[in-house]
């Protein structure tokens, strides 16, 4: 060890690097690492953490070694002077940045990305942070909804266990090492046409990056681009093939549908579009008055989905099964030959009345097939709308959204051949995680090793990051510029809201480095991408208005008339067999996706739809199957497919297919974070090419074990008849004969009834109403109160205490048999009573109520006592046991919305109707002199809900949504007979069964 | 008027105390335990250790619990409350006992009490001290817990008094200091004996101090009889408000099981005999093991299994009440809440307290039982046990299954728990024990009074 009190010789070697210059310079920065000089001056900057680098560490104590060698890349930026050390000042502003007013937000249109597919947010900012994602309402892919994932996106950006420096094998390396090692490389390439250039992506929408790889292509001739992701829609893609022969995007429109059958497709709930189906499907069973008309939905799945719950007539049947019905649906409509019955009855049982149905609605009914799904399904599905006269009404095709719509499957096999022959050298893999998430027999953890030089682009390091030899830190979509089409081929321009916290390339960078202009910046790779497509003279302001609307107008791919094929419908297969296996259908998760948010609390804490399961996946199976198997709730599994096993403890779902186990992907991670990390188990050890989605031939075996579960509803069972009248439920039919039959039963106490005076609220009453009859369920609100309120995530062993902190929760229930149940959503915010049970009983008045009807909790004020909890009939209040806020990571306190306090230890919280936002729109109304308006104030659930489920206003205003809602004569609330007087009521829930069907 | 006198004398014609007592042998053998030089019994110094071993595992538990905060207890949604408020019950209920003998047998003149009313009035002072830890260990942020109180403040605020968490406030403090009180200035005649009989010059300052220069002179007899009365007209509505409060905490919620008119009388008969139980378990090993088996005869055993087997008897038509108002009232979550602590989770804790207060106190009516102290002591504990489940299923079976089945889900208690409950148990075995160490635990002069020379009559005309 050097003497530490000799002072750096910094002059020196800065010195040395002076006269370097262009590609010297880079090679010098190489060769001046190899000096001994260099590695005393390294050790002696940092001797401590050189030595606890190594090894013999815990994960964190290594994570937090890692931050602090991250200076070392600083120093030697510092030192070469090609980036200047940041300064920090404090100061006010000098020149107040344009349009900022401190203390109140901006939003910023930009897009957020699954899959490729983009979805149109606002993105709010309060001084230059993001900390809240909208939908963006003149995007047509949001029109104003956020999905859960968007929302969680801001979490994701200050995410403390991001990918936070470059790194070689594990080492920290200066971006100049990353440069020269790809000029080497690229040097190399360049004389055999690229041929060992092999890049993979994600699936790609963005034109600007098509563009690139367009340019690389023609660089490097022989150089190839593959695409990879573990949920895309390969069998979408494949079906277009089949049916219409071309690369084809398929999209709905269910404004105009009147009859709906989904063919195992959670359109309400999950994939591109789907707030915008959500939105539309929820209008049109919107019914005020007892006169208007509801749509009918039939869903065929083998696990309760969003979609599932809604459905007017609900058939579950194994994945593989589907098919059979969707041909003997063609078969009843006429349109394909073949037997009208088959060994399993229940697919038939419904077919002549469901056939009937669409005929009747020809022209305004819908065929939805299933993103996972085979391809047979898709074009039995288009063939079928064809027929019905749907196509050009209700589905619409365009030309493919996706740049390259390759087979990825296919795509990936490519690369697998290439890398076993040893012709990969320098492989680039732009986001993703192959190496965890490929097909299970292409072994990609240990082929990809193959690749003479692999280079990794991430937000995180995860497991693909583990086998490359550069991890790359990614730059968030909040930090760099980008786009992206949207459903229907809207184009999106992603814009930045911060700078990179941590450094970072982003894709557009990285594949900027093969081309003659290395040094490129994002914004204008973009910009000027879009110059060159924009003809007029008027780019400047086209480029400023698609920026700040959030996407570029009438950029939607022109629909286009496609016929199916003649010979596109192939064989009609059998009937498949069980032979005593099961069958396996695996699914990306409700909350993490393929896995890529397995490392987001708020995902990972967000109770899936149906199961209310928290971090975790599970083998779902039917109560019988359970029965069969002589299983419980958290009893292991081993699960044995094709010679692979998997232990996985057992969940009993309600509603599941008989016959069938539902895996849910993205769990088991073993890298990319401390959320992500040795939270459940990982399905896609069982995945295989010839079995993306689902197959029979799974060997189910009991084991030894129990696990426990985080979920947030361990009881789910309402009584039949229900007679706390919970749910209240009718059908259409009776409720047009009778307005009060979704409430036969229940009572509602007259308002006299108390001896205390009536308060008279003047001025505003605020209110909520909820549209049990849109609600699909699907936990939207839920990560939106998380991210508007500051809510704590607490972990997966305090979600199974019973301590998850979420002020909104969305409960479900079941009635009847439980092998078909009907399925209840029900969001469950606070219900600010008029008559407040929680109220009375606190000794210190912690929680009061304000003169606007509001239930104030006065945190400052709370001494923890918890009595408001025990007599809140609703249990919506929640308490810190611990100190659950993270008060001590710094990027996590920049992910706070400002305007909520941060509560700690020892306080009950609960939902305020986002108090902040009422407060704003007062404040805003007061300096205009004038009223708050209907709709001006939105909660956060209300804002994000895809169904518009969720009414807020003024209940003194009789001209207001809520108060025309609460009107309606499905209003109800909940648990009435109490008379605690909600704030927040419900309208019931309507089903639309159709009368040729016993239920 | 003339034959009332008699009506009064009739039951002190029995003799309390076994014969052959005098003034001196009744004043050696108390003051003896405390100032004897002698070792202490093995029983005690056992008794002791497992007080302290227990109260430093309160300490600890306490500590672990204000660092880190109430998650360590079992404490969930919606069970917000459970142990905590179990045991704070639990030991105010057990409390009552103390009061009942030393106020209202006073007023009632059962002289019986004369050698138990010390030492209960001292358990009850150690219980509400154990039960006074609960709310202040229950809150999140215990460190502002004396914002429960009304005193006058910058911020402005005074508590919140239609919550029955503030009524508890001052029902439990107003106890708490009447109790002391009424033990202090019966302990007071005792006290100036110990100074005067003990050799040791501490010894003899300290109890000098506390007696207050009591001299026994008519004078001071006078004021303290008049005193001992006022404090004991004081005490007697206690008896009755305390618990009455305590089961206000659930009767003013709306929770199904606990929105119920009849808690009051059902909680006070409830503590009483809880409160026996704990004077028989603490009194039977105490006259055997200090040989005081002449001073607490039989018949205060017999008497005290008699007022348990009555309160229990009451407890018990509470418990049929409870379930015929829950199925009589045709109010869904009634009925379903006492349905649920019958056969849902909660189940084996139902049907175990019922069997440890309903049927367990039948063998009461048995004379062999009541006389076998033996019996009496398993019994007591039985009781104990059963009355400690009953506030349990009444809070955590409630809470746990209430008005919304979404919310619903099953308590655990974790180690702390336990360690907490078993911690004020160590708190009580301490206090106690150094009690008895350092304090006559049976009133001297009180049972002098028993003594039939003590029958001062007036001389026949």
């Amino acid at each position: 060890m050097s003497d530490p009190l000799k002072p750096l010789d910094l002059a020196a070697v800065q010195q040395r690097l002076e006269g370097a210059r262009g590609r010297d310079y880079w090679r010098s920065l190489d060769d001046l690492a190899a000096t001994p000089e260099f590695q005393d001056l390294l050790e002696r900057e940092f001797p401590r953490q050189a030595i606890g680098w190594s090894e013999d560490e815990d994960a964190n104590e290594g994570r937090r070694n890692f931050l602090k060698v991250m200076g070392a890349s600083l120093a030697l930026a510092g030192m070469t002077a090609c980036t200047r050390q940041p300064t920090e000042h404090i100061m006010p502003y000098v020149r107040q940045p344009e349009e900022l007013i401190p203390g109140r937000p901006l939003f910023f249109a930009t897009a957020t990305t699954l899959n490729g597919v983009a979805t149109g947010v606002l993105a709010e900012s309060h001084e230059g942070r993001p900390t809240k994602i909208e939908g963006n309402p003149e995007h047509p892919a949001a029109m104003g909804a956020c999905d859960p994932f968007s929302q969680a996106s801001v979490l994701q950006l200050y995410d403390p266990d991001r990918s936070q420096a470059l790194s070689f094998n594990g080492d920290i390396r200066s971006w100049g090492a990353l440069t020269g090692a790809m000029r080497d490389a690229l040097a190399q390439q360049k004389a055999k046409n690229g041929a060992g250039i092999r890049i993979l992506t994600e699936t790609v929408t963005s034109p600007s990056m098509a563009d690139q790889l367009r340019a690389i292509q023609k660089l490097y001739p022989s150089a190839k681009w593959h695409q990879w992701d573990p949920a895309g829609p390969h069998s979408a893609r494949a079906a277009a093939m089949q049916a219409f022969g071309q690369p084809t995007n398929t999209y709905y429109d269910f404004t105009n549908a009147n009859v709906v059958v989904s063919l195992d497709a959670d359109f309400l709930a999950s994939g591109p579009g789907y707030l915008r189906y959500a939105r539309q499907f929820s209008a049109r069973r919107r019914v005020h008055e007892p006169s208007d008309t509801m749509n009918r939905l039939y869903v065929v799945e083998p696990m309760p989905t969003p979609t599932g719950t809604k459905a007017d007539h609900r058939l579950p049947l194994r994945a593989g099964d589907v098919e059979e019905f969707a041909w003997a649906l063609a078969i009843s409509l006429g349109i394909a030959e073949g037997p009208k019955t088959g060994e399993n009855h229940d697919i038939y049982k419904w077919l002549g009345p469901i056939a009937r149905d669409l005929q009747a609605n020809k022209g305004t009914s819908l065929v939805v097939a299933g993103a996972h799904q085979p391809p047979i399904v898709h074009s039995l599905a288009a063939i079928m709308n064809e027929k019905l006269g749907n196509a050009g009404k209700t589905v619409f095709y365009t030309d493919s959204i996706e740049a390259n719509p390759v087979d990825q499957l296919a795509s990936l096999q490519d690369l697998v051949k290439d890398l076993d022959a040893g012709t990969v050298e320098v492989l680039l893999i732009l986001g993703g995680n192959p190496a965890f998430s490929a097909p299970v027999e292409l072994g990609m953890r240990d082929r990809l090793k193959k690749a003479k030089l692999r280079i990794r682009l991430g937000l995180h390091a995860d497991e693909t990051s583990e086998v490359c030899h550069w991890q790359v830190p990614e730059t968030h979509f909040l930090e760099t510029w980008g786009d992206a089409r949207a459903f229907d081929g809207t184009v999106t321009i992603q814009q930045p809201l911060i700078q990179p916290l941590y450094g970072g390339r982003s894709a557009l960078q990285m594949l900027q480095t093969f081309l003659e202009t290395p040094e490129k910046s994002p914004y204008d790779i973009v910009k000027g991408y879009w110059a060159s497509q924009h003809a007029g003279a008027d780019f400047d302001a086209w480029w400023r208005r698609s920026v700040h609307d959030g996407m570029v107008a009438d950029s939607a791919l022109p629909v286009k008339t496609a016929t199916v094929r003649g010979d596109a419908l192939t064989a009609r297969a059998g009937a498949r067999h069980l032979g005593g296996k099961l069958e396996v259908i695996f699914r990306p998760d409700p909350t993490i996706y393929d896995g890529r948010f397995a490392n987001n609390g708020w995902l990972q804490e967000l109770p899936k739809p149906i199961t209310k399961l928290t971090w975790d996946n599970a083998a779902i199976l039917s109560p019988a199957d359970a029965h069969r198997f002589g299983v419980q709730n958290g009893d292991m599994l081993k699960l044995t497919y094709e010679g692979r096993n998997l232990k996985a403890p057992v969940f009993i779902q309600p509603g599941h297919v008989n016959g069938a186990t539902t895996l849910y992907l993205g769990y088991g991670r073993t890298a990319g974070g401390r959320a992500a990390k040795g939270m459940g188990f990982n399905p896609y050890g069982l995945r295989t090419a010839k079995a993306m989605w689902q197959d029979v031939g799974m060997d189910v075996e009991k084991t030894a074990g129990k696990y426990e579960f985080a979920s947030t509803q361990d009881f789910h069972t309402l009584e039949t008849p229900d007679r706390r009248h919970i749910i209240h439920r009718a059908d259409l039919s009776d409720f047009k004969k009778n307005p009060e039959a979704p409430h036969e039963g229940a009572e509602s106490p007259p308002r006299s009834l108390s001896i205390y005076p009536e308060w008279k609220y003047e001025g505003y009453a605020w209110g909520m109403a909820i549209d049990l009859n849109s609600c699909t369920g699907c936990g939207g609100c839920v990560v939106a109160c998380q991210a508007e309120n500051n809510i704590a995530v607490v972990g997966k062993d305090q979600v199974r205490r019973g301590r998850a902190m979420h002020w909104l929760r969305v409960d479900s229930y079941y009635q009847g048999d439980p092998n078909d149940p009907a399925i209840y959503n029900q969001p469950v915010p606070c219900m600010q009573c008029e008559n407040a049970p929680c109220e009375l009983v606190c000794p210190v008045q912690a929680t009061v109520h304000s003169s606007e009807g509001l239930n104030d909790m006065v945190y400052n004020r709370c001494v923890g006592t918890r009595y408001c909890s025990n007599n809140c009939p609703y249990k919506v209040r929640r308490f810190n046991f611990y100190l659950f806020s993270d008060f001590e990571t710094p990027s996590l306190k920049l992910v706070r919305n400002p305007d909520v306090t941060v509560r700690s230890r020892g306080v009950m919280e609960k939902c305020t109707y986002c108090v902040q936002r009422i407060n704003a729109a007062k404040i805003d109304a007061e300096k205009a002199d004038r009223t708050v308006r209907d709709g001006e104030i939105q909660t956060a659930c209300q804002a994000s809900c895809p169904t518009d489920a969720i009414v807020f206003g003024n209940i003194n205003d009789k001209a207001s949504r809520v108060a025309k809602l609460k009107a309606n004569e499905r209003n109800y609330s909940l648990l009435a007979d109490l008379n605690t007087r909600p704030r927040t009521t419900y309208l019931a829930t309507l089903r639309n069964p159709n009368p040729e069907i016993e239920a | 008027m003339a034959h009332e006198p008699q009506v009064i004398d009739k039951p002190a014609s029995k003799e309390i105390i076994a014969p052959g007592y005098t003034f001196g042998t009744v004043t050696d053998q108390i003051a003896a335990v405390v100032l004897t030089k002698k070792t202490p019994p093995l029983f005690w110094l056992a008794s002791f250790a497992v007080g302290i071993g227990l109260l430093l595992l309160f300490l600890l538990a306490a500590g672990i619990l204000f660092t880190k905060g109430l998650g360590i207890w079992g404490l969930r949604g919606p069970t917000m409350w459970a142990w905590d408020i179990t045991n704070f019950v639990w030991w105010v209920g057990i409390g009552h006992a103390g009061t009942l003998i030393s106020a209202i047998l006073l007023l009632l003149n059962q002289q019986w009490r004369n050698s138990i009313n010390r030492f209960a009035e001292a358990m009850t002072l150690f219980a509400v001290a154990c039960a006074g830890m609960f709310p202040i260990l229950h809150l999140g942020r215990p460190w502002l817990m004396y914002w429960l109180f009304p005193y006058p403040n910058t911020m402005g605020i005074e508590p919140n008094f239609r919550s029955p968490l503030v009524w508890d406030v001052f029902a439990v403090s107003t106890y708490a200091t009447v109790s002391l009180l009424f033990w202090y200035v019966g302990l007071m005649p005792d006290l100036a004996t110990l100074r005067d009989r003990t050799t040791d010059r501490f010894a003899k300052f300290a109890y000098g101090i506390l007696a207050m220069g009591w001299r026994g002179s008519a004078k001071h007899w006078a004021v303290y009889e008049t005193a001992s009365l006022l404090l004991a007209g004081l005490a007697t509505p206690l008896v009755l408000s305390v618990h009455t409060v305590v089961s206000m905490d659930f009767t003013i919620g709306i929770v199904p099981g606990w929105h119920s008119t009849f808690f009051p009388p059902y909680f006070v008969a409830g503590a009483i005999y809880s409160g026996f139980a704990m004077v028989l378990a603490l009194a039977i090993p105490l006259r055997s093991v200090y040989g005081l088996k002449g001073l607490i005869t039989d018949t205060h055993l017999d008497n005290a299994a008699k007022v348990m087997m009555a309160t229990g008897l009451i407890v018990g038509y509470s418990y049929i009440l409870e379930a015929f108002t829950g199925w009589y009232s045709g109010n869904v979550y009634e009925e379903a809440a006492i349905w649920n602590r019958m056969t849902g989770p909660y189940k084996y804790h139902y049907w175990t307290l019922i069997a440890c207060n309903v049927i367990a106190p039948n063998a009461l009516w048995f004379k062999k039982v009541r006389s076998s102290p033996v019996i009496l002591f398993i019994w007591s504990i039985i009781v104990l046990i059963g009355m400690w489940l009953e506030r349990f299923v009444i809070i955590v079976a409630s809470l746990a299954q209430d008005n919304l089945p979404s919310s619903w889900r099953v308590f655990e208690s974790t180690r702390w728990d336990w360690a907490t409950y078993l911690g004020t148990i160590g708190l009580f075995l301490f206090l106690f024990f150094l009690f008895i160490r350092l304090l006559p635990m049976i009133s001297i002069f009180e049972v002098r009074t028993l003594l039939p020379q003590a029958k001062v009559k007036e001389e026949p005309r």
